[in-house]
């Protein structure tokens, strides 16, 4: 066997490889290089106190249970709202949609609300609701902004795992004279349900990562509030990620802000680990 | 018997209905924010002049003489986008050969969770690393009294579209079909050339979404972004401070009125344009991709 690869080739092969390897180490790099930092910085500065009580000028001390409260508050009340919205509109192009370009414009439409960026939805959101629909700067117009924003994900997850529950599931409901509707609450909504709960924790993801959006609509106040006066219009109040812009930007506290970014990056990972989980499911029924 | 079907056909009906409404919404809120966009955008563009609007080049909101040229902006936003593409694209790129062809499913797989990770971090969280690592370092490489630049910026951008780049080429490397593989080996070409010189040009129109998208995530950044860029208005230099579409929204919002807000509103739409631009383009290359097959 003669060797017909010169030396040229071989070296940039080799290169290419090196590169590629590079790359591939630099990503790995990038990520434990942030978790490392970020934990190094904040974890010091996780206290009872900070995690249990609302800032206070008059004592000087710094507390985030209100952004974490708010947070809370924001991802449930998105939630209850674009949940039946979501689902309603998957179930929609999934099972009564019968006009073949309607089907088309709304995909589009959705495709394009996932690709708007959040500072327009925070403008449109402070236009919309907290203007026009004259609910003041408060969660529940951020959380109203961040459903439009959530939509799509919800619904092409709850798509995606309709179309794998069986077609004769249908027929045999239908043909035991079950009506449309009845036929989808019965048979066809229990068996989406991962695919639902699979889009419920992207969006949560979406939801708790979201800063631009909430800038404008929900405030930037560190009130604590109560569940009642969280979904009153007008009451106004900052999630974990506005708060850490504004500790970390307006006032240069970093301490606090390493501290609110490690909560978020345990949230994210926690998410992440959720989503997985829903998708291994999701995977071995369809197989 | 004939009542009961009565109730029922009413309600199949009625629902029928409300799924339509549903399935109709997403339509309702793109023209809802196109509507409150465009509404709101257009006076300052008007009163401004939009030649002056567009193609201004000082931005003084807040001067007693106020001028409302947008071109920094403009050119911020384009030139930072670029830079992110130039340094993101190609490290996203081989990451993804990596995953798709050289990788053992085990190291694949440990990847691959390591970039779902990094997809997951909130921009603030980059942002705050940006400020405290990245621009202090800035600063002293190039001896610059001021490390929050449109290079700090750019690095920003490019880590954060890397999640993105990376999955989706992933997937348009995988999509090539094994047999333009064979014929390249079996025609004697290394492993490597095989990648580079056959699945990547074959992966071609997947890839080149990957970077669109890759240019409508760093185009619509906001908050990463004001965090490390400096957020002065000036026109765009590499190392000065400077100030991008989403953050010109951002940064003067929470005080301004009158024209000055007004104007803000019209960035806004001069943004939203952009995207829509991207998007665009982005649904071009997946009907031409899905025709091709």
């Amino acid at each position: 066997m003669i060797n017909t690869i010169s030396k040229a080739r071989k070296i940039k092969g080799l290169f290419l490889n090196i590169l590629i390897y590079l790359a591939a180490g630099f990503i790995c790099i990038l990520l434990f290089g942030l978790i490392g930092y970020i934990l190094y910085r904040g974890v010091p500065n996780i206290t009872w106190e900070l995690v249990s009580t609302k800032p206070s000028l008059l004592q000087g001390t710094v507390g985030i249970l209100p952004n974490i409260l708010n947070t809370l508050y924001i991802i449930i009340m998105t939630l209850i709202v674009v949940l039946p919205l979501g689902v309603g509109a998957a179930i929609y192009l999934n099972e009564y949609a019968k006009n073949k370009r309607l089907v088309k414009v709304i995909e589009l439409a959705t495709e394009t609300l996932a690709g708007i960026p959040s500072i327009i939805y925070g403008l449109v959101g402070m236009l919309v609701f907290v203007q026009f629909f004259s609910l003041g700067t408060s969660l529940l117009a951020g959380a109203l902004t961040l459903v439009i924003m959530t939509l799509p994900t919800i619904i092409r997850t709850t798509e995606e795992s309709l179309k794998t529950v069986p077609m004769a599931y249908r027929e045999g409901s239908l043909g035991l004279g079950a009506g449309k509707w009845h036929m989808i609450r019965t048979v066809v909504l229990p068996c989406v349900i991962d695919g639902i709960v699979t889009g419920c924790i992207l969006s949560v993801g979406r939801v708790v990562g979201e800063s631009a959006a909430l800038l404008f609509t929900a405030g930037m106040a560190n009130e604590m509030l109560n569940v009642m006066n969280a979904v009153q219009p007008g009451n106004a109040g900052s999630s974990l990620t506005v708060a850490l812009y504004m500790y970390a930007k307006e006032r240069g506290q970093f301490d606090v802000a390493f501290a609110i970014a490690v909560i978020l990056l345990v949230l994210a990972f926690i998410i992440n680990l959720s989503a997985k989980i829903a998708a291994s499911v999701l995977k071995r029924k369809r197989g | 018997m004939e009542r009961i079907k009565k109730t029922a056909k009413l309600m199949e009906k009625a629902m029928n209905l409300l799924f339509l409404a549903c399935g109709s919404l997403t339509i309702l809120f793109v023209i809802l924010i196109t509507i409150f966009l465009v509404i709101s955008g257009i006076p300052a563009i008007k009163e401004i002049g939009i030649f002056n609007f567009l193609f201004g080049d000082t931005w003084a909101s807040t001067a007693a003489e106020a001028s409302y040229g947008i071109l920094p902006f403009i050119l911020t936003s384009v030139y930072g986008t670029c830079g992110a593409i130039i340094i993101g694209v190609p490290i996203g790129l081989l990451c993804a050969v990596f995953l798709a062809k050289m990788s053992s499913q085990k190291v694949g797989s440990f990847v691959r969770n390591i970039v779902d990770l990094l997809a997951g971090i909130p921009s603030v969280v980059y942002g705050l690393v940006g400020m405290i690592i990245i621009v202090p370092c800035v600063r002293s490489v190039f001896n610059l009294p001021d490390g929050a630049s449109l290079f700090s910026a750019i690095i920003v951008l490019a880590v954060m579209i890397l999640p993105s780049v990376i999955s989706v080429s992933e997937t348009a490397i995988k999509a090539v079909p094994k047999e333009y593989e064979e014929a390249s080996l079996a025609l004697g070409a290394t492993r490597t050339e095989t990648v580079f010189k056959v699945v990547i040009p074959a992966a071609k129109s997947g890839i080149i979404t990957a970077v669109v998208l890759g240019i409508g995530r760093a185009i619509g950044e906001a908050m990463a972004v004001m965090m490390v860029s400096g957020n002065v208005a000036n026109m765009p230099s590499l190392f000065g401070s400077v100030r991008f579409l989403t953050t010109a929204v951002a940064s003067e919002m929470s005080y301004s009125s009158g024209l000055q807000r007004q104007a803000l509103f019209s960035i806004a739409l001069v943004l939203f344009l952009f995207i829509m631009i991207i998007n665009f383009i982005l649904n071009m290359i997946v009907k031409r991709g899905k025709q091709g097959d």
